[in-house]
């Protein structure tokens, strides 16, 4: 007996479980998705690549397609009604960062201001390799060529590595 | 030499540092104007207290104001209010820019707390915010005599903003004869 009751209560627990993850899901899901209706399915496509490809200014890193903000909200409305006012793509984003700024895209145009921007990486990698290759060449200096000893200093070497424990004292090092 | 160059990832180091601590205490979400020198976009809308008298871009030219954007769903929107009540008390001309609100809620609300606005215009859709850039609430444009927007700033207006961003801006504007 109590094995059933054990049975019924974990069922219950299971669909309560099931609910609460789908309400939660759900949810967002409906939150930021108004639906639009299009005449054309290019139409829809420019719709849906435009408003993933456009910050939301608010966000600080969300697409309008993504993002609840009212901002972003208003933006998606107004380039929906540009697109079927026919509007091209071009003059879509335009509209929207003459108002925005640069920020609104994800790929920022190339100028003075925005240099650091796309180079810096580039740089820094090109500084380490830099490090990287100069540090190697001088290990691989010192590794291929040793330092050069004298004909005393050879014959000094060969004898103490033909003998046994030679004391320190009775050669002293000669400093190079 | 060798020894000069193992100070090179220090100075790179202290560059970084330097880097950072300048970017320390500046908030990331704020955004510069996209329209800074340029006019005030074309717009035609009534006033809150009358939603008979209609306003256009003109009645930005002839002295230099501050344009604030704000709402009563707006929190710091009523954590600035009583500084524009200030600012407005010192000759300041503010014009009220009343965004996305419903217009007897606005209303309530300024006759609650002080009413600093020379003329509120009343944004129902938020067509002006829009065009101006707006993306939050509340924000202050700086305007001047020829209707060109000159600066934006995002966030509270208080003290520390007035004295240092806008009060010298402006009265660097008031001083060139238009």
């Amino acid at each position: 007996m109590k094995q059933s009751l054990s049975f019924t209560f974990s069922i219950w627990h299971r669909c309560l479980g099931i609910m609460l993850m789908a309400a939660v899901w759900i949810a967002p899901l409906q939150a930021a998705i108004e639906t639009y209706q299009f005449d054309h399915v290019v139409q829809e496509k420019r719709f849906q690549s435009l408003t993933a490809e456009l910050r939301c200014p608010k966000c600080q890193n969300q697409n309008i397609a993504d993002s609840n903000a009212p901002i972003a909200k208003d933006m998606r409305a107004v380039v929906y009604k540009e697109i079927k006012a026919g509007l091209s793509d071009k003059e879509i984003v335009d509209g929207l960062v003459n108002r925005f700024g640069d920020f609104v895209l994800y790929k920022p145009p190339l100028n003075r201001y925005t240099f650091l921007l796309w180079f810096a990486p580039l740089l820094f990698v090109l500084i380490g390799l830099a490090a990287v290759v100069s540090l190697a060449r001088r290990a691989g200096r010192d590794a291929v060529t040793p330092p050069r000893l004298s004909a005393a200093e050879r014959e000094r070497l060969a004898r103490l590595l033909s003998e046994d424990a030679a004391s320190p004292a009775a050669n002293p090092v000669k400093p190079e | 030499m060798r020894r000069v160059v193992l100070f090179i990832p220090l100075l790179l180091a202290l560059l970084l540092g330097l880097l950072l601590y300048y970017g320390v205490g500046k908030d990331p979400t704020t955004l510069e104007s996209a329209l800074l020198g340029d006019p005030v976009p074309a717009f035609t809308l009534p006033t809150l207290h009358d939603p008979q008298q209609m306003l256009d871009q003109h009645f930005f030219k002839g002295q230099v104001s501050l344009l604030n954007v704000w709402a009563t769903w707006c929190p710091a929107c009523m954590a600035e209010h009583p500084y524009l009540v200030d600012l407005a008390a010192q000759g300041v001309r503010i014009v009220g820019l009343n965004y996305k609100d419903d217009r007897d809620a606005a209303k309530q609300w300024l006759i609650k707390r002080g009413d600093p606005y020379v003329q509120n215009l009343f944004d129902a859709q938020g067509q002006l915010g829009f065009d101006l850039g707006v993306y939050g609430a509340p924000e202050t444009y700086l305007i001047d005599a020829e209707g060109r927007v000159r600066y934006r700033h995002v966030g509270v207006v208080n003290d520390a903003v007035w004295a240092q961003e806008i009060q010298p801006l402006m009265l660097q504007l008031n001083q060139v004869p238009q």
